[in-house]
């Protein structure tokens, strides 16, 4: 179907089944159980996680092709961002010009970049990307941010103010971003007994980029293109000596995966009209890295699975204060109950980045190829014939 | 590589994905922010009320968001009338009575704004979105609660800002739905100004060291404004990047450049290294114009104080609240917060606290949760300030929440008070007292017109107020 292959079609269908009912997968306790603080299924994380799943699909392309680490792509993120709220101040809240404008805003950016920064390859690669990305915080927290010349509002983040131009704003339109009218921040919210599921249209937009631009990477991972970018990351010496340019090749990817990042910048700021200049630090970028090997690099939906895994721990983990977990242990003896908190008290909370730590270590160490690859294993323990399958059936990082 | 493969179960699969794709966009009925329930975002069900206590818990200011969260605990107890009820007993407002808000139990919520605007309106987000929070407290940057503001505005819950010194919290980005307790860079210039003439005359070189973003060029515009009025001289302002550690490189050009006065706008981890920067250059013992050579630091607060150690004493600066002040709500809170905690309560704490009082109290006046009966309640008074003549002077005045007199301002939700001038103490007797109240300047000093220029001028306006839903 689509041009794919039957496994990647059943792929391709399984995430867009997962995506639309993600509202009932993520929000699987009763409202009023003590459980309910696992909830993960509201409008703003909802978001998130698919928008950074787009982030990281894009990432994939660059560092699971051509095995090319990019430090620097939180920079295009913040671009993508920045250029999208422009629009809305420029022209009127609708997404669709501040999208393609933050699509177009980070390609021209990365061309940039990129021509420079493939110049080299393995360490010096990573840290060239890391430079400009850093230089682009520094520009966008203080250097352009300067009471004469504002483009980045420094570091109280690029908003949209009453007074500015929104040239094709109409009364009766939405004041948030819309699509067409239809507000990205409108929620049908359906109460079935103790259940409560949100239905939100920015997150129903932003899920069906997200399946247009996974459909999009399925065909450029199985282009001859795609065959390229992997032969760049298995020996690109060899490649070379073949007589073969392979920097027209390394450059393109760099772009598309910068052009992806765009995208997902604009996603944020359409789903929440603010840009702010820590989305282009180094951590933003670190964070993208760890993603996508979390997940699994070089694999198609490894990506997106380690995005929901990091900003579900960044959002939930971080809420579980002491009185949740009082409240949690409250049946048990009041010494046994103060221990338990004690103990648990520094792995949420504050705590939230020592047990993503922690498990990141884990899973690097034990399952080397992510997320997909504890998915596989699995899968194969339930699976009869799991010798022949496996051997078969696997989407191998590209060696 | 292509290969279509029509096959039935295919079809059904991707008729039955289309079908809901496109049903999809008809279920959604304008609604916007979940549980729409009583004409206003969040409106409380059953017995309790939930706030979200938004406070950085990772990153730089993490020290400062820790303090908040305790202030924040404890004023929820005194809110649902457990420990000795702490500033209840003392502020001037009767309506609270220990029995949570409107006879609802006060619930809270937390998380982590890890001080970027990002993070932080991503864990207000989820505080509005899931777990139905009707107002959220908080923050330590200025960035923060300008990002946070304008998404509680935007949501129909009312943000009660936390340590937020930038003019812009409620000068240009002011809201309607945003209120801030805390004082401002302007206050901080023309509270210091009077004690700097006094202490270092009114002919003065200084030198501004200062934190490139947003609010470091508030401070130095509202120090240099409020130094130069005193006939002091500014002989150059330089920017220092955030992430600087070590300032030797920015503090060597201070010598020769012929001042006497070395003002930090810096704060925080910032003001630690660049102050500590300025001892190692033995600043303070040396004779510059005849002089002996100052260190200003306009914004203190505890915790950097207890970080820059031994190298504060003597060094001048502002603060909102200390607790060594001595009226009847700042012993009240001292005693409880230390009662519980075992120290003293911060700047930061101290604003958190009453905040949360404040929103509760105006809950209870206005009877009900709604964001608009709030805001009319909170700042729609009209009491004034004694002293001050100016149309401006309207809003809600109370006392015994620890500063004195203070009026909440109606024309930009800005609270107005005596604004403390301290002092590193130069005999520190235990590791709380490392700062001494040099001067309390009253409030008419630091007063200003809500159309300053500073302040974003004329065009500055709060907007209407948003109950969402």
């Amino acid at each position: 179907m689509l041009g794919l292959k039957s496994k990647d079609t059943t792929l391709l269908v399984v995430v867009a089944i997962l995506t639309l009912l993600a509202p009932f997968i993520l929000n699987p306790f009763p409202e009023n159980s003590a459980l309910a603080q696992f909830n993960a299924g509201y409008p703003d994380l909802m978001q998130r996680f698919v928008i950074y799943g787009i982030f990281a699909i894009g990432f994939n392309i660059l560092f699971g092709l051509t095995g090319y680490l990019s430090f620097g792509h939180a920079a295009f993120l913040g671009v993508g961002s920045y250029a999208a709220v422009w629009m809305f101040k420029l022209l009127s809240y609708n997404v669709v010009p501040a999208i393609m404008l933050s699509v177009i805003v980070a390609g021209i950016f990365s061309v940039l970049i990129g021509y420079i920064s493939l110049r080299r390859s393995g360490i010096y690669f990573s840290i060239l990307t890391l430079a400009f990305a850093q230089m682009s915080f520094a520009l966008a927290y203080s250097v352009l941010s300067n009471p004469k010349f504002n483009l980045t509002n420094g570091e109280t983040g690029l908003q949209v103010y009453a007074d500015d131009p929104q040239i094709f704003h109409r009364a009766g339109l939405p004041d948030l971003p819309h699509f067409f009218g239809l507000s990205m921040r409108s929620t049908y919210t359906l109460d079935v007994g103790g259940w409560s599921f949100d239905f939100n249209a920015g997150y129903y937009f932003c899920a069906a980029i997200m399946l247009v631009v996974f459909y999009l990477a399925i065909r450029i991972f199985n282009s001859p293109f795609g065959l390229m970018l992997r032969a760049v990351k298995s020996n690109q010496q060899r490649l070379n000596y073949t007589g073969l340019n392979t920097r027209p090749y390394t450059l393109a990817a760099f772009v598309i995966s910068g052009m992806y990042a765009g995208l997902a910048g604009g996603l944020l700021a359409a789903m929440d009209p603010l840009a702010g200049a820590e989305r282009m630090q180094w951590t933003a970028s670190g964070e993208v890295v760890l993603m996508t090997i979390l997940g699994g690099a070089g694999t198609l939906i490894g990506p997106v699975l380690g995005a929901g895994f990091i900003k579900y721990f960044e959002n939930i983990f971080s809420k579980i204060n002491d009185g949740v977990l009082h409240a949690w242990f409250a049946f048990l003896p009041d010494g046994l109950e103060n221990a338990l908190v004690a103990i648990i008290h520094p792995f949420v909370g504050k705590g939230w980045q020592l047990t993503l730590g922690l498990m990141f270590m884990a899973i690097v160490i034990f399952l080397p190829g992510g997320l997909v690859e504890g998915g596989k294993r699995l899968g194969a323990l339930f699976r009869r014939r799991s010798s022949d399958e496996t051997a078969s059936g696997e989407t191998k990082p590209a060696e | 590589m292509s290969k279509s493969n029509f096959t039935r179960r295919g079809l059904l699969r991707t008729g039955a994905v289309a079908g809901a794709g496109l049903a999809m966009p008809t279920i959604f009925n304008g609604a916007s922010w979940a549980a729409s329930h009583g004409g206003y975002t969040n409106a409380p069900q059953g017995g309790t009320v939930t706030l979200g206590f938004n406070v950085p818990q990772t990153g730089p200011y993490a020290d400062e968001g820790a303090d908040e969260l305790l202030a924040q605990q404890l004023a929820v107890e005194h809110l649902n009338g457990m420990g000795d009820g702490g500033c209840l007993n003392t502020f001037t407002s009767k309506a609270l009575k220990g029995n949570g808000i409107l006879g609802k139990k006060v619930q809270f919520v937390t998380g982590d704004t890890q001080t970027k605007s990002d993070a932080a309106r991503a864990s207000a987000k989820s505080m509005i979105e899931k777990d139905g929070a009707i107002m959220i407290n908080g923050g330590s940057s200025s960035g923060v609660a300008v990002a946070v503001q304008g998404l509680c505005q935007e949501a129909g819950v009312i943000f009660m800002a936390g340590l937020t010194h930038a003019n812009d919290t409620t000068g240009k980005d002011r809201k309607a739905n945003g209120f801030r307790h805390f004082f401002n860079a302007y206050m901080s210039g023309a509270a210091l100004a009077p004690v700097l003439a006094k202490e270092m005359g009114t002919d003065r070189r200084a030198y501004h060291l200062t934190a490139d973003y947003n609010w470091g060029w508030t401070q130095e515009e509202s120090i240099v404004a409020s130094t130069e009025a005193l006939g002091w001289e500014t002989v150059n302002t330089v920017k220092t990047p955030l992430a600087s550690t070590d300032f030797s490189s920015y503090i060597a050009p201070v010598l020769n450049s012929g001042a006497d006065v070395l003002v930090l706008n810096h704060y925080g981890g910032n003001m630690v290294n660049s102050l500590s920067n300025a001892i190692q250059f033995d600043l303070l013992n040396k004779q510059v114009n005849g002089k002996d050579f100052k260190i200003v630091v306009p914004l203190y607060s505890e915790l950097m104080a207890a970080g820059a150690g031994a190298n504060i004493k003597g060094v001048l600066g502002s603060m909102n609240y200390n607790w060594q002040l001595d009226n009847p709500g700042s012993k009240a809170f001292v005693k409880s917060f230390g009662e519980k905690y075992g120290k003293p309560p911060s700047n930061s704490a101290q604003t958190c606290y009453a905040q949360v009082l404040l929103y509760a109290d105006a809950c209870e006046r206005a009877g009900s949760f709604n964001p608009c009966a709030v805001e009319e309640a909170l700042t729609g008074g009209d009491s004034s300030m004694p002293g001050i003549s100016s149309d401006a002077n309207k809003g809600f005045l109370f006392d015994g929440l620890g500063n004195g007199q203070t009026l909440y301002r109606r024309d930009d939700h800005q609270c107005f008070k005596d604004v403390l001038v301290v002092r590193g103490a130069e005999n520190p007797t235990n590791a709380y007292d490392t700062l001494e109240i040099v001067e309390v300047t009253p409030v008419e000093k630091v007063w200003y017109e809500p159309n300053n220029p500073m302040f974003g001028g004329d065009e500055a306006k709060l907007g209407s107020c948003n109950p969402g839903a």
